[in-house]
């Protein structure tokens, strides 16, 4: 009986978060809604989704694939992906909205911030074209694109932030992929950031950083 | 020597009695005309800011803005405008480091009751609300960084006439998100960050 109940309790709870996350990540949401979420995004990632470096680097969502966003904004809901700060923003998004912040997201295009060290360019181009063979690293170029555009749930690296591309091939596995048991695309990228060294990191960093 | 020669030897002495009393730090006439006012080590005397351990580009950043009249509440017209007018770009640099060299501490005088709120706040925004957390950008013990201001003990009073005025209209030397977000905020949540900030050491 008791453990009966239980189960009926877990089923139930996992039953309401999925009607949540249904919810908060499906249809549109009101207009002006929208509008003011939009702003609020912006106050961090930039009044163009360009990102910025405040006491942490804040990552770029211009040009973003809308479903990287999705995917993101719910692993940090579900404590997949590790950040306070973004915890607390996705769980607060109402229904309706991650969809429509996405394609807003989508559709800016504003330069690169800049700001990477110019010198190390040409051995981050090298590596995101060819890989490193060696280390059994692929080329970056093969899932991100040859414009490092991304797709579908591969994200845009082209103009993100090179201390933020840093820190997340840094510090993978620390903060993605942190329930086993739901593994999610996140461990295709585990083995390929163990693999980088610090300068090859920083080399790539450098390069996508400055692509439009 | 001509009365001409003399002059000249005159400008040069002169010179160089500035040039020390600038160059030897704590005696110099450009920081006794800050510190009249922003307290004697820098620690701040109301209405003035502290500035000792203000991050350097963001004190350079209020000089160059204050001779330019961009930062433009009513204290900055009344006494930065002024203050700032003759500064050439080197005492703008050589002021800055200065005071970003000095030692902070903390001003103690906000109101402790409203100090969990303002916790709240800071670390972790409202999402609700649309405000978002001040630690992002402004660093988990409000020291700043670069251009982004240590807030961390400095004077409630200030703090809270700060906040205010973004939203208020007033220009400043940074640009978005503040005036955005600040204007965000009721008076009672303000009240509480201006308290909170000026407690940390």
């Amino acid at each position: 009986m008791h453990a009966w109940r239980s189960a009926t309790a877990v089923g139930l709870r996992a039953a309401f978060l999925a009607a949540v996350l249904t919810a908060a990540f499906a249809g549109s949401g009101r207009a002006d809604d929208v509008q003011a979420k939009l702003g609020y995004c912006k106050d961090c990632h930039g009044p163009s989704a360009q990102g910025y470096r405040g006491y942490m680097p804040i990552p770029r969502l211009a040009g973003q694939q809308p479903q990287y966003l999705e995917n993101q904004l719910r692993a940090f809901i579900e404590h997949r992906r590790t950040n306070n700060i973004m915890f607390n923003v996705a769980h607060a998004l109402k229904p309706g909205m991650v969809a429509a912040l996405a394609e807003s997201f989508r559709k800016l295009n504003p330069p690169p911030i800049g700001g990477a060290p110019l010198g190390l360019i040409a051995a981050g181009k090298n590596i995101f074209e060819n890989g490193v063979p060696d280390a059994n690293v692929a080329a970056c170029a093969a899932c991100h694109g040859p414009e490092a555009t991304g797709s579908g749930e591969i994200p845009r690296l082209a103009g993100q932030l090179y201390p933020y591309v840093i820190k997340e091939l840094t510090g993978w596995g620390h903060e993605r992929g942190q329930i086993p048991a739901r593994a999610d695309t996140s461990a295709i990228m585990s083995p390929v950031a163990h693999s980088l060294t610090k300068p090859q990191i920083e080399a790539v960093a450098a390069f996508v950083s400055e692509l439009r | 020597m001509t009365q001409n020669s003399w002059s000249k030897v005159a400008v040069l002495a002169m010179a160089f009695v500035i040039g020390s009393a600038l160059a030897s730090r704590a005696e110099s006439l450009a920081v006794r005309n800050c510190t009249w006012c922003h307290g004697g080590s820098a620690q701040g005397y109301t209405p003035a800011p502290r500035l000792a351990g203000q991050r350097y580009q963001y004190l350079e950043n209020q000089l160059v803005n204050f001779h330019a009249h961009t930062r433009d509440n009513p204290l900055s017209r009344q006494y930065m405008w002024g203050a700032a007018a003759n500064l050439t770009p080197q005492s703008v640099r050589d002021l800055s480091m200065y005071f970003a060299t000095l030692p902070p501490q903390a001003a103690h005088d906000g109101n402790w009751a409203s100090v969990a709120l303002g916790k709240t706040i800071y670390q972790e925004g409202m999402p609700d609300d649309n405000v978002v957390a001040c630690v992002v950008c402004h660093g988990p013990n409000a020291e700043g960084i670069a251009q982004i201001p240590r807030l961390g003990g400095l004077q409630y009073t200030y703090l809270k006439r700060r906040l205010e005025q973004w939203g208020q209209g007033y220009h400043a030397a940074a640009g978005p998100p503040m005036p955005d977000i600040s204007s965000r905020l009721s008076a009672q949540q303000i009240e509480a960050l201006a308290s909170y900030l000026s407690f940390i050491k």
